[in-house]
């Protein structure tokens, strides 16, 4: 009996362990000014890479090679080499890049500038700026809607998401949602656009269609107060059928069903929970805690915090991609 | 059935903006507020001209870049009183020129002279300067929604800030003028609510005098000294001089090496140009970039003012002020300053609820509530006098 127990015990501990495919996380650590670089089969930071002044917004390119991150300070987007882990290049981003996205190319990058209501488009192969697009006042959430067709803006002070027509770079509608609009997600096949307020404290789920807000997804969390409760980042599974929110203050993963749009479950992880990454696989979701300056890993099936990794100070940002 | 769905699609689509080419609402803001500046003790302290009105220009500029994609349009009219002018006189002024709100920087009683002359119009004034407790209290308005914090939320602040800190025995210096002995009050009231001890109790009587002459400092390093010997066991030195006679010159001097705080040293304040925290860099930056000069608490206080007509205005989409006031007063308003939190109005007397930093000149030290100070309702509400306190009766 013993021995069976014991047996179960290894097996299962073989199984919680056996490395998955290799991926690697990138964590922006806005107050060290380094990038740590996480193992995702040894749950362990391999390395901490030197950046500029501020680093928050970071992506990985669509080919891979490189890893981007908006350094606000020094008004820069760096370009980290993904084979040699450090810096390489730079982008001409506009001042106090924060947020930014690609388009599925590859080929063009739109970032927010917060400093001057602008969202810059600069052409990621030449490392040249196309253009600007004027916005309300500070712009920060990004999105690109799954065709292509229109770029989402948040700005924190306006309180609207602004659709953009990547053709004409003109602002065709806008949404007003709550208030601190921080970051903006579409589902997978584009029928839905999640966009967190993390000072109004919900989520706006809007018609990209119609540009109308169908329904908010509000947060309960007993013996918490409400100001506490600040959703800022937002996952939602490539199928579409659940939805992870990082809400700040409240030290909490909201997950929601992303069909009825109902909070099923809150996770306990870190304080001041700020951005969510999940591994290509979608097995695993990391979160960055701002104020305990750590990552927490999510088991995504079993819906449970399995790990905690010390990152650097106030890790802000995070993206994964293959080893 | 059909025209359930005809109600329907319209009610959506009104949630939408699209870009329109009429007319814009026009909302007109006007400003109210005394010519000239009291001098300060601290050279670099004194105000600029344009203390408070500059943030609330921040504001409409704000306003009016989220307000071209509402169509609607802010603009901001400066009345200044100068020695003698009525400010009832003044305010009926702005009333006439399609004024719909008041963001005023008056002493108390001239901004409830100034209230009671136009509340027969329909006007609302936001009170940016003013941090009586009175005005909230036994003598608050229905049309006056008051954004400056109160004394003793300033007084709160400290205090449980002080008390988190175990400094706990309190010297306190009182100036002679009637100011002084208001925030006096309130710091003894936060003293006892938070659980600290005044050990003893000095006035600085104000002789008059220059503020600023060519050998001050040989002397005061000889009277401040003197002036703070032989006191009782105390942790921290509380300064009441919100007249500016005395508290800037007591760090460094006391008889007893001890930290200041109230009216020097630590002071609590709404807003402070170091404040960095919750995305304040970028509002920092676009006051610095307009006005070419720091923000202060006051410029934070009118362009808190003018953001929540702002924000009312494109909330409802609408310039009427009844519709703008109601949802003002309403429960689905707040406002986001930069402070971390929503902040929102106290129904009972239309105080804006805020934390409040605790800064050196410097730095940020703290921001209050402090953690553990408890609530039913907002821990913000441990902060001044609470609604069961409360003598304010909205008309």
């Amino acid at each position: 009996m013993w021995h069976r127990c014991l047996l179960t015990g290894t097996v299962l501990w073989l199984v919680g362990n056996l490395p998955a495919a290799a991926f690697i996380a990138y964590v922006s650590n806005e107050k060290s000014n380094t990038v740590s670089v996480i193992d995702t089969d040894k749950w362990a930071v391999i390395k901490t890479i030197k950046v500029g002044q501020r680093p928050r917004g970071i992506e990985f390119t669509r080919d891979g090679k490189f890893v981007m991150v908006a350094v606000g300070d020094d008004d820069t987007i760096q370009m980290i080499d993904t084979g040699t882990q450090e810096v390489t290049d730079t982008l001409p981003s506009g001042p106090d890049p924060e947020l930014f996205i690609q388009d599925k190319a590859g080929k063009i990058l739109y970032v927010a500038n917060e400093n001057d209501n602008t969202v810059t488009v600069i052409d990621l192969e030449k490392r040249a700026r196309m253009g600007d697009v004027q916005v309300g006042v500070e712009p920060e959430g990004m999105a690109l809607s799954p065709d292509g067709r229109f770029l989402i803006n948040t700005s924190e002070t306006t309180n609207m998401a602004h659709f953009i027509d990547t053709e004409t770079r003109q602002i065709v509608a806008n949404v007003l949602v709550d208030s601190r609009p921080r970051f903006a997600e579409f589902k997978g096949d584009g029928s839905e656009l999640w966009v967190s307020s993390e000072i109004g404290g919900t989520i706006s789920v809007i018609d990209p269609a119609k540009h109308v807000v169908t329904t908010k997804i509000t947060f309960d969390i007993p013996g918490l107060r409400k100001e506490a409760i600040q959703p800022v980042g937002i996952s939602i599974a490539a199928d579409g059928k659940t939805a992870f929110i990082a809400l700040g203050p409240a030290n909490r993963v909201a997950v929601v069903d992303a069909a009825s749009h109902q909070v099923i479950k809150y996770l306990l992880v870190g304080q001041r929970v700020w951005h969510l990454a999940f591994t290509p696989d979608e097995k695993w979701l990391l979160v960055t805690n701002g104020i305990s300056n750590d990552v927490s890993v999510i088991d995504v099936a079993a819906l449970k915090v399995i790990k905690t990794i010390q990152v650097g100070e106030l890790p802000w940002g995070i993206t994964i991609g293959k080893q | 059935m059909i025209r359930l769905f005809v109600g329907v699609v319209v009610g959506l689509s009104a949630l939408s903006i699209s870009a329109v080419a009429a007319d814009p609402i026009e909302i007109g803001i006007g400003y109210l507020r005394r010519a000239g500046v009291k001098p300060t003790l601290s050279l670099v302290e004194q105000p600029a001209a344009d203390d408070g009105v500059a943030g609330a220009r921040l504001a409409i500029e704000d306003n009016n870049t989220t307000g071209k994609f509402l169509n609607q349009h802010f603009t901001l009219e400066e009345l200044r009183l100068k020695e003698g002018d009525d400010a009832a006189t003044a305010a009926m002024t702005l009333a006439d020129r399609n004024i719909a709100f008041i963001i005023a920087d008056l002493p108390g009683d001239a901004l409830l002279k100034a209230a009671d002359a136009v509340r027969d119009r329909g006007m609302v004034l936001f009170n940016a300067g003013a941090i009586d407790d009175r005005l909230r209290e036994e003598d608050c308005r229905a049309n006056v929604i008051h954004v400056a914090p109160t004394r003793s939320m300033l007084a709160d602040a400290l205090a449980q800030y002080l008390v988190w800190k175990q400094w706990k025995r309190w010297l306190m210096v009182v100036g002679s003028h009637q100011e002084d002995k208001l925030y006096a009050e309130a710091l003894r009231r936060a003293a006892s609510r938070f659980g600290a001890k005044i050990v003893q109790e000095r006035v600085f009587e104000d002789t008059g005098g220059a503020r600023r002459t060519d050998s001050g400092v040989t002397l005061l390093q000889r009277q401040m000294p003197v002036f703070t010997q032989q006191a009782p066991a105390y942790d921290i030195l509380v300064a009441a001089d919100e007249s500016e006679v005395f508290a800037a010159y007591l760090p460094y001097r006391t008889w007893d090496p001890r930290p200041l705080a109230g009216s020097a040293g630590l002071v609590p304040k709404s807003w402070d140009a170091a404040q960095d925290q919750w995305g304040a860099v970028q509002m920092q930056n676009r006051f610095l970039k307009l006005n070419s000069r720091h923000m202060t608490a006051l410029d934070m206080q009118a362009w808190t003012a003018a953001r929540m007509i702002g924000e009312a205005a494109s909330r409802v989409n609408s310039a009427d002020r009844r519709t703008l006031l109601d949802f003002l007063k309403g429960a689905d308003f707040s406002v986001a300053a930069f402070k971390g939190q929503r902040l929102t109005l106290r129904p009972w007397n239309l105080q804006l609820r805020q934390p409040i930093l605790l800064v050196d000149g410097r730095m940020v030290v703290s921001v209050s509530p402090q953690e553990g100070f408890l609530h039913q309702v907002s821990e913000l509400d441990t902060l001044g006098v609470d609604q069961p306190e409360t003598r304010c009766k909205l008309h």
